[in-house]
């Protein structure tokens, strides 16, 4: 596979790209399993079989670090790598060093595999894992940034195409982030204390943590968005004009949000509010970003009536625009009080991960990846399609329960008697969440099994014969 | 010059710096250059199919 001839330009390093792509199906079904196993535990909990390793308290990290870092950041390095060479016309920069930054992710990834159900934690929501797999991310991060850049530095072309842009801006930001909120005073091999305390503490975890959904899970994959809409539509981004007003907002005012994770708490309240006015701002440059990519259709919206490709990445942006209108109204501090800590947030939070990074990120991997393994499509169109609907239908059954639920427990949670009691116990909450924690477990049985389709997919179609997947005459010239 | 004064004026820089972003992108001197930029994502192609391209030259590119 490793020498196929290639298109012009043409000695492009897919090596790497082939890498992160195929291991991003794998850890894409690994942390939904787990994030379907823990689903099914919350109806039946006799599931952690009296495990320590198997309990929801130490799955539950598990589930989220590997859908966001392997999952989402090897779909990020893939399309990336691609990306980038492609759009600067040259080649990565320093290969060994790209090559590096791939087993150096796969070995961090594993080694969250194993530390989570083992217990190891820092308690800190998506920065989980203990000082010695921090240093190792810090430094594997560095290695992407020098790549990522290095190739920008040695681009063939005038222009760093706005893809560049918001991908340039996940690495930097990711960055600070990480290495600021992991700063920690070593006890042992695998216990730390962080070195910030109290509410500081807290407002650095949040900084970190809604910065990981503004840079990693949003401009990472609107850089994405940027290069295969246009490329799958086969027309230039809707306007490129708006792409740059909107990466300067969205990335100037996204820094600020983090408070709204700490409404009521002993966070000091202008922060808060600041937190509250910020997010609301943070619905323009979004919804600008959605605007700019579904509008990129305009004129050939009747390639949604036969490429399931597009399908899948049209109807990511719908979501983004969804949970980016979702958020904003979340933020504000009345809302908040209904919906904090119930399982509104949750719905929330899939409605961006499933809905969007997902689904944009299955999209552009049925693009790449006959490109990547010199076929003209993947081996079955109908298959994608079939995926798509198991994928939409999923999510929706999710985030569907999860807002039912949500508003149920918070209504419940804040009933009081005329006497001033509380009207529920949190039992009864709980036991009135079971019919939706079912409904929520079949809408993620049918987003992993769309996953598991793919991955037969991507396997005929890797395998598949020199020129025996000719692209399609409709796909190719409309 | 008092803690709040200061704030006022970094908010003020902030936004006008805003504002010459948006001015500058929006100008019709950067149209060409931003058009070349935008089908960057197409020109390494080694053939880019003959409707595609008509769509993409006659497309009412903002």
């Amino acid at each position: 596979m490793m020498n196929h001839s290639q298109p012009k330009g043409a000695d492009y390093n897919y090596t790497v790209v082939r890498q992160f792509a195929l291991t991003t199906v794998l850890w894409g079904i690994v942390g939904m399993s787990v994030g379907v196993l823990i689903a099914a535990q919350l109806i039946w909990p006799q599931l952690n079989f009296d495990t320590p390793w198997l309990t929801y308290s130490r799955l539950r990290p598990l589930h989220t670090n590997a859908v966001i870092f392997a999952f989402g950041t090897s779909a990020l390095f893939a399309s990336s790598y691609y990306i980038v060479q492609r759009t600067c016309q040259t080649r990565l920069f320093a290969p060994r060093l790209a090559a590096f930054t791939f087993w150096g992710w796969q070995a961090i990834i594993i080694a969250a595999v194993i530390t989570l159900p083992l217990g190891y934690t820092q308690g800190k929501e998506y920065a989980e894992l203990e000082w010695p797999i921090d240093i190792a991310i810090a430094i594997v991060w560095i290695s992407y940034a020098t790549v990522f850049f290095g190739t920008i530095i040695k681009r063939t072309t005038s222009h760093i195409y706005v893809a560049n842009w918001f991908f340039g801006a996940f690495i930097i930001t990711v960055a600070v982030l990480h290495i600021v909120n992991s700063m920690a005073v070593p006890l042992t091999l695998w216990k730390s204390y962080s070195l910030y305390s109290g509410a500081v503490d807290a407002m650095v975890q949040w900084w970190y943590g809604h910065n990981a959904v503004g840079f990693l899970l949003t401009a990472g994959f609107l850089g994405m968005m940027y290069y295969f809409v246009p490329k799958q539509a086969g027309r230039p981004i809707y306007s490129y004009r708006l792409s740059i007003v909107h990466f300067w907002a969205l990335i100037a005012l996204y820094i600020w949000a983090g408070p709204h994770h700490l409404h009521y708490t002993a966070l000091p309240d202008w922060t808060q509010s600041l937190g509250m006015v910020m997010s609301l701002i943070l619905f323009a440059p979004s919804w600008g970003g959605m605007i700019n990519g579904i509008m990129t259709l305009s004129g050939a919206w009747h390639k949604l009536r036969t490429d399931p490709i597009l399908r899948f990445l049209v109807v990511s942006l719908s979501f983004y625009g969804m949970s980016t209108f979702e958020g904003p109204m979340m933020a504000i501090k009345t809302v908040n009080a209904l919906s904090h800590y119930t399982d509104w947030t949750i719905g929330h939070v899939h409605s961006g991960a499933l809905g969007w990074v997902a689904m944009i990120t299955i999209g552009s991997l049925y693009h790449l990846i006959p490109v990547l393994f010199n076929h003209g499509r993947m081996y079955s169109t109908s298959l994608i399609n079939v995926h798509f609907w198991l994928a939409t239908i999923g999510t929706v059954l999710y985030i569907v329960s999860m807002w039912i639920s949500g508003v149920m427990q918070g209504l419940m949670w804040r009933a009081v008697n005329a006497d001033g009691t509380l009207t529920y116990s949190f039992v009864e909450s709980l036991e009135a969440s079971y019919p939706f924690y079912f409904v929520r477990f079949i809408g993620g049985c049918f987003f992993l099994t769309g996953m598991l389709i793919m991955a037969y997919n991507v396997i005929r179609t890797v395998n598949a014969p020199q020129d025996s997947l000719p692209a399609l005459a409709e796909a190719k010239a409309v | 010059m008092d803690y709040g004064t200061l704030q006022g004026i970094i908010t003020l820089i902030v936004m006008l710096t805003f504002v010459g972003i948006f001015a500058w992108a929006y100008s019709s001197r950067q149209k060409a250059s931003f058009d070349d930029a935008a089908n960057l994502v197409f020109s390494d192609e080694e053939s880019v199919s003959e409707t595609n391209q008509q769509a993409i030259n006659a497309g009412e590119h903002k």
